[in-house]
């Protein structure tokens, strides 16, 4: 029992972490910029594929580097060309546009790299395992995602308290309404925001594609999850995503490891009529079988209470 | 030209005529081309593809009266097509048993019931907020929906769904909805209830508002309203149509799955409504219509064919953001003005180069799809019956010089029609 | 709600006040906007409230139409306690407003505009069943109001197509569809010409007929030829309440806002 609490917390902070990797760049350009960017899941996606054509090449180092800043460099042009134009036709548009996004990029990734999965590994100098623990060996791999991940936490940090941009950017977060009077270069600081906020993106997409699998379908499978983190936290408050990435990550992490259902705490129902058949579903369905839903269960219930989320002090 | 009339006719906005022969009429040639179409169209291929596309053009109109009517960006609107759907199926499973009377015609009302108390409990959680929040919101609830249905198999029937057959029911007018055509009418007759009926909706005091809501929601706070409680009702009546939707998708295919409440059948609707034009009441029946068929023409052709529909989307969102009805009624104007024909030419000069850069992409595309997925089919292919080999330099080289210069000069092209386009227009204002 | 303050009391005798502000305060974070602010305005009163830049006038306003939340205090509504309120049930006590900056719904036309304004107060509500081109009443009281803000020729522009000081007497037409009693007009003359400041006034005068008025205004010229009383606001606090003759000569006024109009 230890033993499961044990790696599961470590595994659902470690999957809050790449949440939040991904959660903050996203924070960060709807502060600024008001558009919720729908594909940012998407560039997630783009990281891990570039990250596994790259390894395969030159190796998983260099992909590190290397994949984030081609995702950075597609993100400017996006914002460049794309989003701004679209800017003037309101918020919907915008949304519209990122939404238009996550279809191309998803279709494109299927073009170049098929439906299956890639055979993205683990690279072999992390390839071992970093410590036993009761009987578990964890991998050092996923020790050196934390890290990684913490390293980049730390960094951003230490950009938006101690540098001029990261006072702009705090700036945007309590005040979205003075962005606009930054002055002539906004919009090269909107351009550069969307490029480091979905290349972080790519960073997680990168570190966690050998851990999970890489394949087209993963950006789907992640972004509902993350666009409930943001909600979650309170949309445009960072400490909020901060707390949701953590939360929903231990909560999923911990229902996937209780494979108990109310019949195992209960006994079995005995009901032989029809309405028996439907409530067997609720009464056998395990905690783990659960797992996807809760972070939808925990949006719906944080937002009966707490409509603007854990700590959103905006009302859009 | 309507500048001087003191002796007011009821204006309607959205450039309807207030002419009542052509307000009733228009619905009259509805209703004709509705019962007249399976005259037309009448293979099996044409008549499926005609019920398919009726079912969608409720979907469509339903998601519009969010979209907009309302302002409102629903990712999650699907939930309502198969949550009526499922309830029809077992609407109709227990007919077919005898326990539940009620003749088919009438089950795409258990899909609206369905549709609308789905939509008062979702809106309820939904419209407390407003723009992005709202849209996070419905697409988490449509998640948990569609998880959800994995894990209740007994209601949802797991991966395979719910079948029935609409053969089994009651048929009081002897009528036994056995082969198509006969359930073409029957979606033919809910279609042209629902588009009356949702047409009606945005002409009453509750469908202006819905508009005000749009344009200004803190405005209309001022002026008595409460918004929250415009969004909660246009939420609750957009469950109820696409409920009817899905009662009829129940009906045509005689099976509902958990598919079709999923992510992608809500990204659909929202490309239909778009495409079409969501400022224009006959937008997203026209979007409907035109999807639908492409659907289904496109993934016969290719199998990148959503690939295509994203790039329209997102073409039709950065240069057409009023749709294809939009592009249609710029051209109202002109018409008015009668210089239409004086535009014809920049068309053509803009189409072009368009074509040639549209040509160029997709063999870019195809080019791509054979070198990397189908390649182990080898690099032989053929477009437009034109065979050639997919990793030669040649047809690289006209791609990209298509591509890039037939891009060029749409923008040019584009350009100066937009000039043209606003010099027409203007010279009569003047005059 | 019952209370149990003077103002209230008093409402048994004399008819209550149309709006009667007390202590009322408004912070954002540690920054307070408004100080605690006494202000009784009596049904029928033409209420100029002028100030310098900052001083609190238009955070007044959206305190008393229930855009914000006051952080303490009072505010009646003939009689009738409707501090934190939201701003449509304020709305239905019979209080309407105009907003500084232009706050029309673009999109739909000039005739719609006022429509959508008048449809609560004739009953009509949230009705989803009713065509409204059918609602006879709605349509007369219409046609009267753009008549009345002299846009009844413009009924079927868009309303984001509008000339700037047409926009404005919209605007105006927006607040008053309603019926309300109490007015609320912020800055209605700002980037006005002189000639259409005139014809604003004259039409503010024709439209406060019947009504209490409480206005935001720079110019002062307009305003001493227009209201019964003026408010002067200075950093949140109200240094002043006088008839308009007053006012020009009480020297504090003089020192804190004129003088510096003059300097």
């Amino acid at each position: 029992m230890l033993e499961i609490v044990f790696v599961s917390t470590i595994n659902g902070v470690l999957f809050g972490m790449l949440l939040f990797l991904m959660a903050s760049g996203l924070t960060v350009i709807f502060s600024m910029m008001g558009v919720l960017n729908l594909a940012h899941a998407s560039f997630y996606m783009l990281g891990a594929f570039f990250g596994f054509e790259i390894s395969r090449h030159i190796g998983f180092w260099p992909a590190l580097i290397l994949a984030p800043i081609l995702v950075a460099l597609i993100g400017m042009v996006v914002e460049r060309f794309g989003l701004r134009r679209v800017h003037r036709y309101g918020h919907v548009a915008e949304l519209l546009f990122t939404f238009g996004l996550t279809f191309v990029i998803q279709q494109v990734v299927e073009m170049v790299w098929g439906r299956l999965p890639v055979n993205y590994v683990v690279p072999p100098s992390l390839n071992f395992s970093a410590f036993t623990i009761f009987s578990t060996t964890y991998p050092a791999f996923k020790v050196f995602e934390l890290l990684t991940a913490v390293a980049i936490f730390v960094v951003l940090l230490l950009i938006i308290r101690r540098t001029r941009i990261g006072l702009i950017v705090q700036a945007a977060l309590t005040h979205p309404d003075m962005v606009g009077m930054l002055g002539h270069n906004v919009d090269r600081i909107f351009m550069l925001v969307f490029g480091v906020g979905v290349a972080l993106a790519a960073v997680a997409g990168v570190i966690a594609g050998p851990a999970l699998v890489t394949q087209s379908n993963m950006a789907g499978l992640l972004g509902p999850i993350l666009f409930v983190v943001v909600v979650v936290g309170g949309l445009g408050s960072l400490s909020g995503a901060f707390a949701a990435s953590l939360l929903i990550g231990l909560v999923q992490t911990f229902a996937v490891a209780f494979d108990i259902s109310l019949a195992d705490l209960f006994g079995p129902l005995d009901l032989d009529n029809a309405l028996g058949d439907y409530l067997n579903d609720i009464w056998n369905v395990t905690i783990a079988q659960v797992a996807p839903i809760l972070p939808y269960l925990l949006l719906v219930l944080v937002l009966i209470v707490r409509p603007r989320g854990l700590m959103g002090m905006r009302d859009t | 030209m309507t500048g001087t009339s003191f002796s007011l006719p009821p204006p309607t906005p959205g450039g309807a005529t207030s002419n009542p022969v052509l307000r009733y009429g228009i619905w009259v040639l509805v209703a004709a081309g509705l019962l007249l179409l399976p005259q037309v169209f009448s293979s099996g291929l044409a008549i499926s593809t005609m019920c398919l596309m009726g079912t969608m053009v409720i979907f469509a109109l339903s998601y519009n009266m969010l979209l907009g009517q309302t302002g409102l960006l629903s990712f999650g609107h699907a939930v309502f097509l198969g949550l009526g759907g499922f309830l029809t199926a077992h609407a109709m499973n227990m007919g077919a048993d005898g326990l539940f009377p009620l003749p088919l015609m009438f089950m795409p009302i258990v899909g609206g019931v369905t549709g609308l108390a789905f939509g008062i409990l979702f809106g309820a959680v939904c419209t407390r907020r407003a723009g992005t929040a709202f849209a996070m919101i419905t697409l988490g609830i449509a998640e948990l929906v569609a998880s959800s249905a994995l894990i209740l198999r007994h209601v949802f029937g797991g991966e395979e769904g719910i079948s029935v057959d609409r053969t089994e029911l009651p048929q009081p007018l002897g009528i036994v909805f056995g082969p198509q055509i006969e359930v073409y009418y029957l979606i033919a007759a809910w279609c042209f209830v629902s588009m009356l009926a949702m047409y009606a909706i945005t002409r009453t005091p509750f469908g202006r508002m819905c508009n005000a809501v749009r344009d200004n929601p803190v405005r209309v706070s001022f002026i008595g309203y409460n918004t929250t409680t415009i969004r909660f009702i246009a939420f609750s009546l957009a469950g109820l149509f696409a409920g009817i939707a899905g009662g009829l998708t129940a009906i045509n295919f005689e099976l509902v799955n958990a598919a079709q409440m999923g992510a992608a059948e809500s990204g659909t609707v929202i490309l239909m409504a778009y495409i079409g034009g969501t400022g224009f009441f006959a937008g997203p029946i026209i979007g409907a219509v035109l999807v639908t068929y492409l659907q289904l023409m496109l993934s016969d052709i290719t199998n990148v064919w959503q690939l295509y529909f994203g790039l329209m989307f997102i073409g039709i969102v950065m240069y057409a953001p009023n749709g294809i009805v939009g592009l249609l009624a710029a051209q109202r104007p002109l018409l008015e003005r009668r210089c239409l024909h004086r535009m014809i030419p920049y068309y053509v000069l803009a189409l072009v180069p368009g074509l040639g850069a549209l040509a160029g992409l997709s063999m870019v595309i195809e080019m791509t799809t054979q070198l990397s997925v189908s390649g182990s089919e080898g690099m032989s292919m053929s477009l437009m019956h034109i065979p050639f080999e997919a990793d030669s330099v040649v047809p690289w080289s006209i791609a990209v010089v298509l591509l890039l210069a037939g891009g060029y000069g749409f923008l040019r092209a584009a350009a100066v029609t937009r000039n043209a386009y606003d010099t027409a227009t203007a010279d009569r204002r003047a005059g | 709600m019952t209370s149990t303050s003077p103002i209230a009391a008093t409402s048994t005798s004399t008819p209550a006040p149309a709006i009667a502000l007390q202590d009322l305060e408004k912070s954002f974070g540690a920054i307070r906007i408004i100080c605690g602010i006494d202000l009784v305005i009596p049904a029928g009163e033409r209420h100029a409230v002028i100030g310098p830049n900052g001083a609190g006038k238009s955070t007044l306003f959206h305190l008393i139409s229930g855009h914000y939340r006051p952080t303490a205090g009072s505010i009646r509504l003939n009689g009738e306690e409707i501090a934190g309120m939201a701003p449509e049930k304020i709305n239905r006590r019979g209080l309407s407003r105009s907003f500084q900056i232009t706050n029309i719904f673009p999109q739909l036309s000039v005739w719609e505009n006022i429509r959508c304004a008048t449809l609560w107060s004739m009953g009509y509500r949230y009705a989803f069943w009713r065509n409204v081109e059918r609602l006879a009443d709605a349509r007369e009281k219409t046609e009267r109001i753009l008549s009345e803000i002299n846009l009844l020729h413009r009924w079927n522009v868009p309303a984001g197509e509008l000339a700037y000081a047409e926009q404005r007497a919209l605007e105006i037409g927006l607040a008053i569809a309603g019926d309300a009693s109490v007015l609320l007009l912020d800055e209605p003359m700002a980037g006005m010409s002189h000639a259409e400041t005139e014809r604003m006034v004259g039409l503010i005068r024709t439209v406060s007929e019947g009504r209490t008025l409480l206005m935001i205004e720079h110019d002062m010229s307009v305003i001493f030829g227009l209201a019964d009383k003026i408010s002067v606001l200075v950093y949140g606090e109200l240094l002043a309440s006088d008839t308009p003759e007053n006012i020009k000569s009480n020297a504090a006024v003089q020192q804190a806002y004129l003088g510096t109009e003059a300097a």
